[in-house]
């Protein structure tokens, strides 16, 4: 008789709460919509990007001759929380490496992949092995700061040139590594870019930054807080894998912030634009190269509605032949964040096997000293392996797509 | 040598800096929020704390009870059609939705924890056993159901769902209760008072208890053990099938296959806060629990810090009251 009583008493608690929730729900779009629009910024998108005439392409002059063994590796993220901003990358690599053997039937490069998860925790296995099968004379990797920082010194000891198509920590190059070369512009770029983009385009007065734990967020949170000066309204710190983020939402709306800018990844990133969006946010929500990505938008749903990114990569998706045979690879996606980034990474390789530069030392060399257009950008990098002038560009999410709004600084 | 210790220590950002005016602007927001926490922390918690009362078992494997029970939710409402925006349906379907899904969510868990109970507790019950390997295999049974979790759904959370957008209900010194934070907390705590009443009034109850207090002796009074076991599993797993629904509806991202495991480790914690075996124990513990974490998140400034101040109230508490707050186990308490 009690058990009745009991399951009665809890089938009123569940009846009781669904009717609460429900009515929250039927008032909740109409006010987020009304409040919504009314202090929204919107920044005109971009439809065509130039392209220097003169870019290396992969393809190459079809002249190429090297051993059938000769391997080129991506080493990041295929699976984990962050996979899909490794997936675009080796997806750019798999392209031109496509590409380069098709027209050059007297070398044909062989492309491996090791996953990382994109933790630096797991990282050191994939690349210890990496860098010990004698085949792989160039790697495409590691995508992400953190990872990069904990395998630098394994590619170091076996002088294993590798390109990062994305990592933007801006300390990476202080290790005195001889072997890694970033393919983008670092965090010291985009932190000052993205406070510029905040508070010019996007008008904002209080500006709450909330960084989490990884070596790439604390960089750019740093980066980006030095340039926002008085605009900057609080800090806050969020950890990798976190849930919930009822405090630091708790705080920014307090702290009636308009607009709030997340240096880590999507896979924080997105259930924080949904929590936050959740409790009633009617800022603008602007994110890193780290957020912006498809997945961003799946999973942070109608939150992501009018969310910017800054990013100092292309919007490869403009470029008309690049996009069409991208789609091919990638089963009709669009190239993603650092799709281009990666490609033009493994061109500077392949360029080097076709000129006969085909031992570790001699594609090291290679790049080293490399003074060429790609479809992103101008490759050249200085000493300590960073990139000359790169470019940081805005975007935005509209109607459910990724779209760039121009360069940013 | 000495240039590269100079990065380890600590820099002015460094210390440790207590923010009281955060604290006291967010100090309403932080205590509901605390409270929505704690009362899924004490849901769990009753689990873990009813098995111990019947059989002196940490039951770690209670945590994959609860996750099994966010998987249903997951499942139930994505081929409901719901998604990361917010759903755009009337009252009534929703209701019907989410009852659904707490349904199922309580049925996943209460056979997950009875298959538990007859796979991995029982051959060793009837062995006699020693405890530590009770304890043990608790251990192992998490990690088999996390990692199957894993093989079959890999290392990325499940997308995030939203059941419904919060909106705004009452204003309490300037702080908003949203509608969401008012569903978990009610729900909650009509389900505790129901699980409350019915151990100390129902037949059943009873019968929990007095295996709790003496198992032989109840044996003899005519009290069938093995059942009252069995059916202490399957209330832990319906209680934490129901708090797996309010978790999803908390923290959609949640969903993931070690997403039970610092829940768990939180719930038992709050379990041992109030007095293990303890059922009221168990409920303060878990509110008590999940407001001091949010306090000493905004008080300390950085979401790091929940779990520590959470652990290190733990400690304190039990260094001046080893037993818990309220200390009294399942069998002598009369509630």
């Amino acid at each position: 008789m009690y058990r009745k009583k009991v399951l009665t008493s809890l089938a009123a608690a569940a009846t009781f709460s669904m009717l609460l929730s429900a009515c929250a729900n039927q008032a909740g779009p109409g006010t987020t919509e009304s409040s919504g629009s009314s202090s929204k910024v919107n920044i005109p998108a971009i439809s065509k990007v130039d392209v220097p005439s003169g870019a290396v392409l992969p393809a190459g002059d079809g002249k190429g001759s090297c051993p059938s063994s000769t391997t080129i590796a991506y080493a990041g993220a295929q699976t984990g929380p962050n996979a899909q901003l490794g997936v675009n990358i080796f997806n750019g690599v798999q392209l031109a490496v496509d590409q380069h053997n098709r027209a050059n039937p007297g070398c044909q490069v062989q492309f491996k992949k090791f996953d990382t998860e994109g933790d630096p925790n797991k990282a050191t296995g994939p690349v210890t092995q990496m860098v010990s099968e004698q085949d792989i004379v160039g790697v495409i990797g590691l995508p992400f700061s953190g990872e990069s920082k904990a395998t630098g010194n394994i590619f170091e000891q076996k002088g294993l040139v590798h390109i990062t198509p994305s990592a933007t920590n801006p300390g990476l190059t202080e290790n005195g590594w001889t072997t890694f070369f970033r393919g983008l512009g670092n965090d010291a770029v985009q932190g000052p870019a993205a406070a510029k983009f905040l508070t010019g385009k996007i008008g904002a007065k209080k500006v709450y930054l909330v960084q989490d734990d990884s070596d790439y967020g604390i960089g750019l949170g740093t980066s980006t807080s030095a340039g926002l000066g008085s605009a900057l309204t609080g800090t806050e710190k969020v950890t990798t894998g976190q849930k919930d983020f009822s405090a630091v939402i708790s705080k920014i709306m307090n702290a009636k912030a308009d607009a709030v800018y997340y240096a880590g990844y999507y896979a924080e990133g997105a259930p924080f634009a949904q929590q936050l969006v959740g409790k009633g946010f009617t800022g603008t929500f602007v994110g890193p190269d780290g957020v912006k990505d498809d997945q961003f938008i799946k999973q942070a749903g109608d939150a992501s509605n009018n969310a910017y990114f800054t990013c100092p990569c292309l919007p490869g998706e403009l470029i008309p032949d690049f996009a069409s045979a991208y789609k091919e690879i990638s089963k009709g996606a669009e190239p993603g964040t650092y799709s281009i980034e990666g490609y033009d990474a493994a061109t500077v390789l392949l360029s080097g096997i076709d000129a006969g530069k085909q031992s570790r030392a001699d594609l090291l060399a290679w790049v080293k000293a490399y003074d060429k257009d790609g479809l992103s950008k101008h490759y050249k990098w200085d000493a300590k392996g960073e990139l000359q002038a790169p470019t940081v560009y805005g975007y935005k999410v509209e109607n459910g797509k990724i779209v760039p709004v121009g360069p940013i600084g | 040598m000495l240039p590269s210790l100079v990065p380890l220590l600590p820099t002015e950002n460094d210390w440790i800096t207590f923010d009281i005016p955060s604290l006291a602007q967010n100090f309403w927001s932080a205590t509901f929020d605390g409270l929505t926490f704690g009362a899924i922390y004490a849901l769990v918690a009753l689990g873990y704390t009813l098995v111990y009362g019947v059989l002196n078992l940490i039951n770690f494997a209670h945590s994959e009870v609860f996750i099994v029970g966010c998987y249903a939710v997951f499942f139930t409402l994505s081929s409901l059609g719901f998604g990361p925006s917010a759903p755009r349906l009337d009252i009534w379907a929703i209701i019907l939705n989410l009852l659904l899904a707490l349904v199922l969510a309580m049925l996943a868990s209460a056979v997950t924890a009875f298959l538990l109970e007859r796979i991995a507790y029982k051959p060793l019950r009837k062995r006699n056993a020693p405890r530590l390997v009770f304890l043990i295999t608790a251990i192992g049974a998490s990690f088999t159901i996390q990692y199957l979790i894993y093989l079959w759904r890999g290392p990325s959370p499940e997308l995030a769902l939203t059941m419904f957008r919060p909106t705004p209900i009452f204003d309490v010194f300037g702080t908003i209760v949203d509608s969401q934070q008012l569903v978990i907390i009610i729900a909650a705590v009509i389900m505790m008072v129901g699980i409350d009443r019915f151990i100390s009034k129902s037949r059943t109850g009873r019968g929990i208890r007095a295996v709790a207090q003496d198992p032989d002796t109840a044996t003899l009074m005519g009290v069938n053990k093995e059942r009252i076991i069995i059916t202490t599993f399957v209330i832990g797993g319906l209680l934490a099938g129901a708090a797996a629904l309010f978790y999803v509806m908390k923290i959609p991202s949640g969903v993931q296959y070690s997403g039970g495991f610092v829940l768990g480790i939180k719930a038992f914690a709050a379990a041992v806060l109030g007095g293990i075996g303890n059922v009221r124990g168990a409920l303060l513990g878990g509110l008590l629990l999940g407001l001091i974490g949010n306090y000493g998140q905004i008080l300390l400034g950085n979401s790091q810090w929940t779990d520590v101040v959470a652990f290190v109230v733990l400690v304190l508490v039990l260094l001046l009251r080893p037993e818990g707050i309220l200390g009294t186990s399942l069998g002598r308490s009369k509630a």
